[in-house]
């Protein structure tokens, strides 16, 4: 699987997915084509995805948001007869390498967090309409809809038959949502999950799998009530949305990437990718009409959009690339006079969704496995959104004094008020919360600093980064710290930094990037899963996995 | 009229399954049972109910036994539990268990597969009453509404079996399983039957005969299968379920070659050579042979569809965890493992049909249809010698595989029956003269008159050649009670 795996689509070029919109209910059909896989190899039966489809299905999610803000609920819903997903194709998660695998399930992951978000987030609530067997990833993409239908027909079911059929874990959020978000009694889903044949009907809604089992007869007309209901009972937000247009996008032949306001230098021999991200290159927008107006134009969509891209390339195309080095530079006075508009306007409908794109996107820097460091140099604008790179890091470097030979402006780290809960990390609590895990109040202590100047000493001794250093070490120890980092073994690198980003409260989002997400890919490099006497390896053939029955 | 609350199981259900000291499946039967005789009342007309049908009943499985005639009203009829006698010492046929003793209980890991195949071979039995719940209203004779009858009260008793086997093997889900053996109905908008060539109603006699011969052999390669399986129960009820099965076939193809004879002998008495000569064969009250390859076509690929997809993984791991053999597995002579055996499977490569080897243990599906074909062949060959014999030039076929197929590689595929790729046009052009339109089933429907004076038949349709049990030809099958 070496071929470029390209995250921007469009409704034009969707293969698997439609939309039909009317008025504020969208109704969103899975229909996936048999032969649209991403890779040779297999074929997407029984509308079973790949990446490719959820791809798509992100795209759909993003632009729901984005161009259809009059939409207040989408009803997903199977085009096929008698399936409504299959989950994720077998075939394909057999012949994936084991990093294939783990980083398709983080997107898949990110996308059902994306949609489930959609409600509280975006006012978008959805709702799963299941008709047909909805199995393993099937039901994760009904988990993850604020509300989930089945079709009481005597055969139409939810299942999770991961581990009977296939020894690994329903893991894009499966077992967590089942008994975080649905709480399920576990002993119930201790059943539901080692049956293959899953649940139906009224028993799914007594054991909490569904919310509701509607008579077949009455089905459609239900889901649409339903839809109705919910939609009346949400509030308007806007008639009409922005378009998305493509991002303006160069890739060089040595993999470096241009967009407009990001770059990524690659340098191979030190597998390092160096992300710089550029300050406004317009004025803040007059009005929320201009903001509008402005489209997808505006300096914090355009930057962010550009950011998410560059995160998926480089996680799926460049996995060699083992540390990210985060840079900006730009007029930190301008990042937070853009970000203090949308925090203004917070309540007007693009201000808002510009925002939570950015707390998501921010989100996909804390669970990407790479070492990241982050340079606070001359002339950078480390404020208010962009400041938060520094805290999703792992260790961020910032520049003391004046640099000979280089004028730009001194090197500041800026505050903002959103800081302070606009960017929330998966574990529910800032990224500063996260980091003064022990002293809450230097936490309240640091909104005395919003807005201020802060430069490299104060910087350290408010523990905002890791470490200064003057003109005289800066290079040197910039290099050593690289060089120790790219010689450390990847697979301990990406263990250790997963456990200690996430300080604080367990939420389902951590639990299911750390715990469940660990054990399945735990799971992935065991033989009874993936060797080639192991269930994944050996489902299609008839012949049963061989499993060492020792419990480890 | 069943006294529901007294039933004495014992004497109602002929068994040999020691019924009456098995508490657990006695108890779960009781619940069950005045669920199935509402779900027979509501379903067969009222006035049939109440007739006195000459029928076959299997009160134990001896050839003495299996076969005791009577008149009975068919809501009292004793629809019984048999299972073929346990061989001594029988051992898994196939699969990585081949050659360990058969299991006499559910092997845990085999549970939720085997209750499965239940459900879907239950799901059928039941369904084909469903469909043929009101050609009682149209029977061209006496003669055959009493064969409906008999088809439909062994298709009860098949459910009756499955649902033994669920009552005695599954516990409480396989009590909710039979259970909503009960619930789905064909057709049913709100919980349809689970395979969808059993929710299509069977509109006129016709469609019956080909109904029982081609979509019950399909029922009859099933069941084959089932009878290899290395759970002895299954095995056992099956292999008598044959036994009924044979019948079911019987009544398609005598009904399908005694509609072919009479043609033939109305064409024969009219000067009439050209087959193809429609409305004037029409006008005399018989159906055309070309509308016959017609329904034949159709028949014939619906049933295709059943076998499902060519490569199954399902079906690879019902056979190699020794839950479903192949036909007549003990009689292949390989390793009955087929570790590294291959077979070849039809497949569409850049648009080409093309046969190719893959794995035979995922090519099960497509063996057993291979079987199917063949099976189903012979018949057709002895319809040709009834039009041979008359002299008219014309030939039954079986249509190529690909034709009509709307389940495996052929789906979405335009193949004429010839089993060549044509354009979506020619597709359009040739429908006509492929498959049965409106019009020729509406010209059936008029024929379908019902004929329920003793000894007489139908335009359209042929006396058999020998009676059921040896009755003579007025014999009255059904005494129908018309209130």
């Amino acid at each position: 699987m070496t071929k470029m795996i390209d995250f921007q689509t469009d409704p034009s070029k969707y293969r698997h997915w439609r939309v039909e919109y009317e008025g504020d209910i969208a109704t969103l059909y899975m229909d996936v084509d048999e032969n649209g896989g991403l890779f040779e190899g297999y074929q997407l039966k029984l509308n079973s995805y790949d990446l490719g489809v959820d791809i798509e299905l992100n795209d759909v999610v993003q632009r729901m948001r984005f161009e259809h803000p009059e939409v207040k609920v989408v009803v997903m819903k199977s085009g096929k007869d008698k399936v409504f997903c299959a989950g994720a194709n077998i075939r394909m998660l057999g012949g994936a390498t084991h990093a294939h695998k783990v980083n398709f399930c983080k997107f898949t992951n990110e996308t059902r967090n994306t949609f489930e978000a959609a409600e509280a987030d975006s006012g978008q609530k959805y709702i799963a309409a299941v008709k047909g067997a909805c199995a393993g990833g099937g039901y994760e993409l009904a988990l993850a809809c604020n509300y989930i239908m089945l079709t009481d027909d005597s055969s139409s079911n939810v299942s999770l038959p991961e581990v009977p059929l296939l020894a690994v874990l329903p893991g894009t959020g499966g077992l967590t949502r089942v008994t975080d978000k649905r709480k399920v009694r576990r002993d119930l889903a201790d059943v539901f999950c080692s049956v293959e044949e899953g649940v139906k009907g009224k028993r799914a809604v007594d054991w909490r799998l569904v919310d509701e089992a509607v008579p077949n007869s009455k089905f459609d007309t239900v889901v649409a009530e339903r839809a109705r209901q919910f939609a009346d009972a949400a509030a308007a937000k806007a008639a009409k949305g922005i378009t998305l247009g493509p991002l303006n996008r160069t890739i060089a032949e040595d993999g470096s990437v241009t967009y407009s306001l990001v770059e990524i230098a690659v340098d191979r021999a030190a597998r390092r990718a160096t992300i710089t991200l550029h300050g406004p290159d317009r004025d803040v927008p007059a009005s929320t009409d201009a903001l509008v107006a402005e489209g997808d134009q505006s300096w914090m969509l355009r930057l962010v959009r550009e950011f998410e891209d560059a995160i998926l390339h480089l996680r799926l195309n460049e996995m060699e690339l083992g540390l990210w080095v985060f840079r900006t530079q730009g007029d930190a006075d301008a990042v937070l006079a853009h970000e203090a508009f949308m925090l203004a306007n917070k309540d007007h409908w693009l201000a808002n969704e510009i925002l939570q794109l950015w707390k998501r996107t921010l989100k996909r820097v804390d669970v990407t496995s790479r070492s990241i460091a982050t340079l606070v140099e001359h002339g950078s604008c480390f404020a208010g959104p962009l400041a938060e790179l520094i805290w999703a890091g792992d260790r961020s470097y910032m520049m003391e004094d004046e640099f000979e030979g280089d004028n730009r402006p001194i090197a500041t780290v800026r505050l903002s008020e959103g800081n302070f809960g606009t960017y929330p990390m998966g574990n529910d609590i800032t990224r500063l919360q996260t980091r003064f895990l022990a002293e809450p109040e230097h936490v309240e202590a640091l909104k005395g600093h919003i807005g201020e100047e802060i430069e490299a000493d104060s910087a350290r001794d408010l523990g905002l980064i890791t470490y200064a250093f003057d003109d005289i070490d800066w290079d040197d120890e910039i290099r050593i710290f690289m060089e120790e980092r790219a010689s450390f073994s990847p697979d301990a690198m990406t263990g250790l930094e997963a456990n200690i980003r996430f300080a604080g409260p367990e939420t389902m989002e951590t639990r299911i990037f750390g715990r469940l997400t660990a054990w399945q890919n735990w799971i992935f490099n065991r033989p009874n899963a993936t060797g080639t006497d192991g269930a994944l390896q050996r489902y299609g053939t008839g012949v049963r996995g061989d499993y060492n029955m020792q419990r480890v | 009229m069943l006294d529901l609350i007294n039933v004495s199981y014992d004497t109602l259900i002929p068994n040999n399954v020691g019924l009456s000291t098995d508490k657990r499946v006695l108890k779960a039967l009781e619940k069950w049972h005045p669920g199935y005789i509402n779900w027979w009342n509501d379903l067969i007309p009222d006035n049939f109910q109440k007739s006195l049908v000459y029928l076959r009943t299997a009160v134990s499985v001896d050839p003495k036994g299996w076969a005791k005639f009577d008149y009975v009203k068919m809501p009292e009829y004793r629809w019984g539990i048999l299972l073929a006698p346990q061989v001594e010492g029988r051992t898994i046929p196939c699969g990585e268990h081949a050659g360990q003793p058969a299991w006499q209980e559910v092997p845990g890991e085999y549970r939720n597969m085997l209750k499965r195949l239940i459900v879907i071979q239950g799901d059928t039995e039941p369904a084909s009453v469903e469909q043929q719940r009101f050609l009682g209203r149209t029977a061209p004779s006496l003669y055959d509404m009493r064969n409906l009858f008999q088809v439909n009260v062994e298709e009860g008793r098949h459910l009756w079996a499955m649902v033994y086997l669920l009552h005695k093997y599954f516990g409480a889900d396989g009590r909710e399983e039979a259970d909503d053996l009960l619930r789905r109905q064909s057709g049913s908008e709100e919980a349809p039957r689970m395979l969808g060539a059993f929710n299509e109603e069977t509109p006129d006699w016709l469609s019956f005969f080909m109904f029982t011969y081609f979509t019950d052999r399909d029922g009859k390669m099933q069941l084959e299968s089932l009878a290899q399986s290395g759970f002895d129960p299954l095995s056992r009820t099956c292999r008598f379920m044959l036994t009924e099965e044979a019948h079911h076939m019987f009544v398609g193809e005598t009904g399908v070659g005694r509609t072919i004879e009479r043609t033939c002998q109305i064409m024969a008495e009219n000067g009439i050579d050209d087959p193809y000569d429609i409305e004037k064969i029409r006008s005399f009250g018989v159906i055309d042979l070309p509308t016959i390859q017609k329904k034949l076509n159709l028949h014939y690929t619906l049933s295709l569809d059943l076998f499902g997809q060519e490569v199954s993984t399902n079906a690879a791991n019902a056979f190699n965890s020794g839950i479903k053999g192949r036909y007549m597995e003990s009689r292949i002579d390989d390793d009955h493992k087929l570790t590294n055996a291959t077979y070849p499977v039809w497949d569409m490569v850049d648009g080409q049909l093309v046969r190719h080897e893959v794995p035979a243990l995922t090519a099960i599906n497509m063996r057993l249809r291979d079987d199917y074909s063949r099976d189903a062949a012979g018949g057709v060959g002895r319809w040709n010698k009834i039009i041979e014999k008359a002299g008219i030039a014309f030939e039954m076929k079986l249509p190529h595989e690909a034709f009509n197929r709307k389940i495996g590689v052929f789906a979405n595929h335009n193949f004429n029956p010839e089993g060549q790729l044509v354009s979506g046009a020619e597709f359009d052009k040739g429908i006509n003269d492929w498959l049965p339109n409106k019009a020729d089933g509406d010209f059936i429907q008029s024929l379908m008159n019902p004929v329920y004076e003793p000894g007489k038949y139908a335009s359209w349709i042929s006396p058999p050649k020998v009676g059921i049990d040896n009755k003579p030809g007025d014999f009255e099958y059904v005494k129908l009670h018309m209130a």
